[in-house]
């Protein structure tokens, strides 16, 4: 049974359809791209399935259940988790207490318990830190928990992203262009990491990634968006020869010509740089 | 669990008081309507009275709203001392009007007391646009990209400090607004103990008239395209090669110019400024840019004639057929109450708001 | 080419007439402002320098300071760029000086006078209007060469300003507690009446100068971070005693009326500290701050009062737990629909809220319960005692105000350690986040408006019996500003931030008139410079710090990767 089903979703902004009657199926575990040109409606799926967006029309389900009309608090606890296209950390908090926001709802400490200090909250306060030091690790930033967010290095900070999400406990983790900005070698990195989430943790991926490298090195399915519409779906292989794609990135000409996907958005990587 | 429950308790908490506030009001509305209008203590006129002076209370209030909208829409700030920018009008309006009473020009003939509302107009408008320039440049413009909390601070230190500029300047006390003698005249309307001043006529055909020209302007000239487009996305603006700054700092003037027309138009009737004048209808002006919709420039416009209604009829219908003593007292407290239930009720105005969404 | 030498053309001139031309716009102002005039009343210095003549001269230092930063030249003209902007801006005054002899400028500024005039050519009239020229590019050379100075030599200095400015505000009081004891003498030679004596100034910027210099502040930290933590109590602990010490006997020592100033200060620690929770910590901006206060002051008169709006008559001790339980229902009520809404609107709604308790407690509507503009009188204190008696008049609200913010401090840093002061920090960030986490924002959110609300309503309760009455006059939107003014200056979510700025905010003005007219001038200066210049406050408080025990227990950093635990 799929982790996540979106039935005929439509987000409309005014005039603009941002996402059109669109269906998405995830199974567990699986790592899963969406991909497309910009203004494509990615970022907006993104909003829509983490509650940010109240959808127009069509239905989201998370393991069985109703989420399109919930909270983004109660999204987040039934196990979806996110990262955001241009970081957002709580720039003035420090590493770890960042991690510890995300810990926020498995704490029970009350406010009359937390100015009594009482040994429970002691306990509790205790543990939290040890995990999230621990996430920290995970994420291979550990030794930076006092710095202030916002004074990590810029890769840092999109671990410390991940790790934060990782605190809510997920089940499903969306990650917005997680390799954004990263050189070769950092982005390589990335990529294993994202695997070791999805192998030791058994996190389902949904990615938004515009580095096809990545996209076809570690996805198991990817879905094209265009126009807010799907217009393929796949594993990489197929979406590489698909012909809808390859128009959608390089127009009519370079589908003829047999351009991969991989060529065409490098290029369009390069000609960018 | 225990989460689970205290949520559940808040949303029926909320919920609860909610539904309390709709009902109250509703309750106030209708049973202290009924009362007064079946208690018949109000003829005709006085009603038609309370009505005049409510638009032309709404039409000051409207001018003054365009200000706060058309600066929300484009910086997204609620532009605290605004207040201050038409109470620095009123008291540029003043000084040239007792420099022409001086001279005896003002009330000379009708010609030259027309001259001199004109000139009165003028010199507010100057003061109140390079006040809001400067407030803009120093207090705003360095803030741009702060979290929003920190421009509103800003905004409402710069409120004060022009406050007790003006109060160092000309010290604490009232002043008193020459009297134009034209404009005191009753129009000849022929109906019994229904009067109408040409002041009042003054402030709505101005209103109006003011009102009109903005929107053409914004919907028409290249400039008003252009602050359009920067109120709809900033980085698309520049790259389609819009002078951001050129535009805020339009906006702003466009604004305090409304602002300072406003402030003579407030004080040729209400006869009075000092350095509070500016607080009271500052904040009220902004309700009304809610109520319309913040951003869009029809809705301050027809927020304001609502809330002027409210404002004139409001004390009377609502409150003094339950027996509450002194109702005008209380205006403001229909004022404000109306400011928080839109904001509770409908923050998006009547009218729907025009402020670009954020990603 | 000669790099010692400065050449004409190098400097960017412009740059220096613009800086010339606002010095000249700030020295006019607060001119025309009446700061000039105004305290021209309180000599600095006795006979040698008044405070308003410190005013502009401060604002010309600053013009040089600030011309030598934009154009910045070295060599041995140095000063000029300085010199010359200083001397513009000075020529402002004499501009202002020759205007006001020509037309009559007063028929729109009142301060534009005789006496102003009078204080700008020293007395020579305009034949004298060019000596503020001089001055003017005298200062401006000086601001200069301090702007270059490396920063060994500028400490010292900017301690010999704050000591003169600090000693000449306080020189009255403290002469007016040495009359009292065996060192009136002293009193008399260093303190006049109002300023400090030439004397004075000489030994107290001696002292001062010399004593920050040997015993230099963060040579003093470092000297104490580098000791073992027993040696650090060792030194910690008689100082944290003496200054508790100080606090206590402070009403006692300086005389009635700098105790029922104090006592008011204190009342406004506690409630900057009650609002710090709601904005330093959660950043809600609450306009509305009065309102609470307002709940908290009637409660306290009405169940306590003697007068004939009394209905209970009960202690003190026994209203003030309504006094904060009724705010806090309140705030749960007034809270619960409009925390939704979105930040700005929140102030704009809480302004509201604050103007709406305002009216309502002057109307008439309400004058046969509250008594409307003629009060509530007859509140009595907590505890009575004989007018001798050690605990007498403000003295006991003054402790327990003290005890109250020293409690209300410590639930601030205990919540603000926890997963609740947590919650509050990401919403203050970034709310959109902090609920895609997982936190629940009106939740968490009503806590803190209460907890604010409650801290009020406790403030207005222990007002009504300071003041020992309560008019509808004293529910102004002023004191919700000052409060958030408290915050802002301090820095928000600090508390020692808290305490310093509702002693500048509030302590100054009460102190000295000729402040109290322009506290809300300076307040809105403040804010505004606050935001752009310093926007986490004077004392920002310091995150990180409470992480270090727990990172020195890191594990080896090749531990085997450990999956996140499952919760149960």
């Amino acid at each position: 049974m799929p982790q996540l089903v979106a039935k005929g979703v439509t987000k409309r902004f005014g005039g603009l359809v941002a996402v059109r009657d669109l269906d998405l199926e995830i199974e567990p575990s699986s790592i899963v791209s969406v991909i497309g040109p910009n203004g494509a409606g990615k970022t907006t799926l993104f909003n829509c399935i983490a509650g940010w967006y109240k959808i127009d029309d069509g239905k989201i389900e998370f393991e069985g259940q109703a989420i399109d009309k919930l909270r983004r608090d109660q999204i987040s606890r039934l196990g979806i988790a996110r990262t955001y296209q241009n970081i957002r950390l709580f720039a003035g908090m420090s590493a770890i207490e960042n991690v510890l926001v995300g810990q926020h709802h498995f704490l029970k400490t009350g406010w009359v318990g937390a100015v009594l200090r009482t040994p429970a909250v002691r306990v509790e306060e205790e543990k939290a830190h040890e995990e999230a030091l621990r996430l920290l690790q995970f994420v291979g930033i550990r030794g930076h928990g006092r710095s202030q967010a916002s004074e990590l290095p810029y890769g840092d900070q999109r671990r410390l992203e991940i790790a934060r999400a990782l605190s809510t406990q997920p089940r499903l983790l969306l990650l917005d262009e997680p390799t954004a900005g990263m050189n070769p070698a950092e982005t390589r990195k990335m990529t294993e990491f994202i695997r070791r989430l999805r192998d030791e943790l058994g996190i389902t991926i949904l990615l938004i990634e515009h580095e096809m490298r990545v996209v076809m090195d570690i996805s198991e399915r990817i879905t094209v968006l265009d126009y807010g519409e799907k217009i393929a779906e796949g594993t990489p292989r197929e979406i590489q020869t698909n012909p809808r794609v390859i128009e959608a990135y390089l127009g009519r000409g370079a589908a003829q010509a047999g351009t991969t996907v991989s060529d065409a958005t490098n290029e369009a990587a390069a000609s960018e740089a | 669990m225990y989460a689970r429950v205290m949520e559940r308790i808040t949303d029926v908490a909320i919920a609860g008081v909610l539904w309390g506030f709709r009902i109250a009001v509703v309750l106030l509305v209708v049973v202290g309507s009924a009362l007064t209008l079946g208690g018949g203590r109000h003829s005709a006129e006085s009603w038609l009275s309370l009505i005049v002076s409510g638009a032309v209370l709404g039409s000051i209030y409207a001018l003054i709203a365009l200000g706060y909208t058309m600066v929300y829409g484009i910086l997204r700030l609620i532009n605290f001392a605004h207040g201050e920018i038409f109470m620095a009008g009123t008291f540029g309006g003043y000084f040239v009007a007792t420099a022409l009473s001086g001279i005896g020009f003002l009330n000379l003939n009708p010609i030259t007391s027309i001259i001199s509302v004109v000139l009165m107009m003028a010199g507010a408008i100057v003061v109140s646009v390079t006040l809001a320039l400067l407030v803009e440049r120093i207090a705003y413009r360095p803030l741009r990209n702060a979290p929003r909390l920190v421009p509103l601070i800003s905004a409402i230190g710069a409120s004060f400090f022009l406050q007790y500029t003006f109060r160092g300047f000309f010290g604490p006390g009232i002043y008193a607004y020459p009297t134009v003698g034209i404009l005191d005249a009753q129009v000849p309307l022929g109906i019994e103990g229904f009067r109408v001043k040409w002041i009042d006529v003054l402030v709505i055909v101005s209103a109006v008239v003011m009102m009109a020209g903005l929107f053409l302007f914004v919907q028409r000239t290249k400039l008003g395209t252009s602050i359009r487009a920067v109120s709809e996305d900033k980085a698309t603006a520049a790259l389609m090669g819009i002078d951001v700054n050129r535009a805020i700092v339009m906006t702003f003037a466009i604004g305090a110019a409304m602002a300072g027309a406003a402030g003579v138009l407030y004080g040729l009737i209400f006869r009075q400024v000092y350095f509070f004048t500016g607080f009271v209808p500052g904040i009220k002006a902004f309700t009304a840019a809610v109520l319309g919709g913040i951003g869009n420039i029809p809705g301050a416009m027809l927020g304001g004639i609502f809330l002027g209604q409210v404002e004139g009829v409001g004390p009377t219908l609502f409150l003094s057929g339950l027996g509450v003593p002194s109702p005008n007292q209380l205006r403001d407290v229909i004022a404000f109450t109306m400011l928080v239930l839109v904001l509770i009720f409908r923050p998006s105005g009547i009218l729907g708001e025009r402020v670009a969404q954020r990603a | 080419m000669d790099d010692t030498r400065i050449r004409f053309g190098d400097v960017p001139w412009g740059a220096v007439i613009r800086v010339g031309l606002i010095g000249a716009a700030v020295a006019i102002f607060l001119c025309l402002v009446g700061i000039v005039p105004v305290f021209h009343t309180r000599p600095l210095i006795k006979d040698v320098i008044s405070l308003g003549q410190t005013s502009v001269v401060l604002a010309l230092l600053a013009t040089g300071l600030v011309t030598a930063r934009t154009a910045d030249m070295r060599g041995t003209l140095s000063v000029l760029p300085g010199a010359v902007a200083g001397a513009i801006a000075g020529a402002g005054l004499t501009a202002l000086v020759i205007l006001g002899e020509v037309i009559n400028v007063r028929a729109v500024f009142l301060n534009a006078s005789p006496l102003l005039y009078g204080i700008l050519t020293f007395g020579s009239g305009i034949a004298g209007s060019w000596i503020a020229i001089v001055i003017g590019a005298v200062l401006g050379a000086a601001g200069s060469v301090g702007a270059r100075l490396p920063t060994s030599s500028r400490r010292p200095l900017t301690t010999f300003v704050l000591t003169l400015l600090m000693g000449g505000l306080f020189a009255g009081i403290l002469r007016t507690a040495m009359l009292s004891t065996p060192l009136a003498g002293l009193g008399r030679l260093l303190f006049a009446p109002l300023g400090l004596t030439i004397v004075g100034a000489i030994v107290a910027v001696i002292a001062f100068v010399g004593a920050s210099e040997l015993f230099h502040y963060t040579r003093v930290r470092d000297r104490v971070n580098g000791m073992a933590p027993a040696q650090q109590r060792l030194v910690t602990w008689p100082l944290l005693a003496i200054a508790a010490f100080a606090v206590l006997m402070l009403p006692h020592a300086l005389g009635p009326f700098v105790a029922q100033v104090i006592a008011l200060v204190a009342l406004y620690v506690l409630m900057g500290l009650g609002l710090n929770i709601t904005l330093g910590l959660a950043g809600l901006l609450d306009l509305g701050f009065v309102a609470f206060f307002a709940v908290g002051a009637y409660t306290v008169a009405l169940l306590t009062g003697t007068s004939e709006f009394g209905i209970a008559d009960w202690p003190f001790w026994a209203a003030i737990p309504f006094a904060v339980l009724f705010a806090m229902v309140f705030g749960a009520i007034l809270g619960l629909p409009i925390l939704g809404i979105r930040g700005d609107y929140l102030a704009i709604a809480t302004l509201g809220f604050g103007e709406i308790i305002r009216i309502l407690a002057g109307s008439d509507l309400l004058s046969p319960w509250l008594g409307g503009p003629h009060g509530i009188l007859n509140v009595p204190k907590p505890i009575a005692v004989q007018p001798t008696h050690f605990l007498a008049g403000p003295n006991q609200i003054y402790y327990i105000a003290i005890a109250c913010a020293v409690l209300i401090a410590f639930v601030a840093w205990r919540l603000r350690g926890s997963r609740i002061g947590r919650a509050w920090l990401s919403i203050r960030e970034d709310e959109d986040v902090a609920e895609a986490l997982g936190v629940n924002l009106v939740q968490t959110k009503i806590l803190a408006y209460v907890l604010g609300a409650g801290f009020a309503g406790l403030g207005g309760g222990i007002f009504a019996s300071l003041v020992g009455s309560i008019f509808s006059s004293s529910i102004q939107l002023f004191v919700s500003i000052n409060v958030v003014a408290i915050v802002v200056v301090g820095g928000m979510g600090s508390i020692p931030g808290a305490v310093l700025g509702a002693l500048f905010l509030i302590g100054v003005p009460e102190l000295f008139r000729e402040f109290s007219e322009y506290r809300f001038l300076f307040y809105g200066a403040a804010l505004i410079l606050m935001m752009l210049y310093r926007p986490e406050g004077l004392m920002p408080t310091r995150f990180a710090a409470r992480e270090v025990h727990l990172e020195s227990q890191e594990l080896g950093a090749d531990t085997v990767v450990a999956a996140p635990t499952e919760s149960t």
